[in-house]
């Protein structure tokens, strides 16, 4: 139940893994949030059609974009794998490279099958 | 004297537990399994995104559908709430890398907090998708919506009860930089649910029906 007194208010980076590189400062985790609360309030527009009157491919893409843009900016600052090892990013890439492929497969053959 | 020159050192539980042996890698086997794991729950959730995708729009005529039931505004507030969580997650981990207990605690609170928040939102979204007569077998769009977003709520759900016993090992005086790693991997675990929650909420609710 102790609690440790401490000196260090979260500014300076935090130390690395094995070939990696510093995790960043809390300064910079807000920043990210910043980033993304902006991308997410951008994205919520594009509901409101009356206001911009975009067609559904435009919408489509530009989604897709944001979409990508805030899964990049989650998993490469708050996950880290911008600054830890690249054996990670590896790992995870495997999986999510695989996924897309085989679902990409998957919606053409039924697609175009069904 | 023999004996006693080949016995093994008496050795803490608990550093063994905290400090495991260097790998071949110089890295956590433990964070390396989790990167693997999260690797496989992409294909877990790939599959039922395009289930979804294929079934959204095979809807009889008069069937409800995506446009009758979403209620965006109330489901971005959701979205926003649970990408909130993950700011205070990694200021969890942030704290404990640097010893800070008590703003430790703090964080990993919040963010079970925002966590439950999260999913009380969606226990409102389907029981209001439920009183519009959308059941769970009521078409085929009903049935991917709910397993997705289902599978997707149970995820959150044991994320809050990782966190939790996290804060419990915490007030026990258990948790302190030298178990960061353990608040580390549960990070990695919250952050991909929330990742998870990015592309649901895009394809399903945002993407033109």
């Amino acid at each position: 139940m102790s609690t440790t007194p401490v000196t260090d208010t979260g500014d300076a980076p935090h130390e690395a893994e094995p070939g990696g590189h510093a995790h960043p400062s809390d300064l910079s985790y807000i920043k990210v949030a910043i980033f993304l609360a902006i991308v997410t309030a951008a994205e919520v527009f594009t509901y409101f059609r009356s206001v911009h009157g975009w067609g559904d491919n435009a919408l489509i893409v530009m989604l897709t974009l944001a979409m990508i843009i805030k899964f990049y900016a989650v998993a490469g600052w708050f996950m880290h794998l911008r600054f830890d090892n690249s054996l990670f990013t590896r790992m995870f890439v495997a999986g999510l490279v695989l996924a897309i492929g085989v679902y990409l497969v998957m919606l053409t053959a039924f697609e175009l099958f069904a | 004297m023999a004996d006693t020159a080949l016995a093994p050192p008496a050795t803490d539980v608990h550093a063994e537990e905290d400090h495991a042996a260097p790998t071949s890698t110089g890295l956590s086997n433990d964070k390396l399994g989790m990167w693997v794991f999260l690797g496989s729950e992409c294909l877990l959730f790939g599959g039922l995104i395009s289930t979804y995708l294929l079934y959204k729009n095979r809807l009889p005529e008069g069937e409800i559908g995506p446009d009758d039931v979403f209620d965006i505004p109330f489901t971005s507030v959701s979205s926003f709430v649970l990408l909130m969580s993950s700011l205070t997650m990694v200021l969890a981990l942030s704290a404990v890398q640097r010893n800070d207990i008590r703003r430790s605690r703090i964080w990993l609170l919040t963010t079970a907090m925002l966590g439950a928040t999260f999913i009380s939102g969606q226990v409102y979204e389907f029981t209001a998708f439920y009183r519009e007569d959308l059941g769970y077998t009521t078409n085929l769009f009903s049935s991917a919506f709910y397993t997705l977003t289902g599978f997707h709520g149970v995820h959150v759900s044991l994320g809050i009860v990782m966190l939790m016993s996290l804060f419990v090992r915490s007030m026990k005086g258990n948790l302190d930089s030298s178990h960061s790693e353990r608040v580390e991997i549960v990070g990695l675990y919250w952050h991909f649910v929330d990742i998870v929650w990015i592309l649901i909420f895009t394809i399903v609710y945002l993407f033109p029906q």
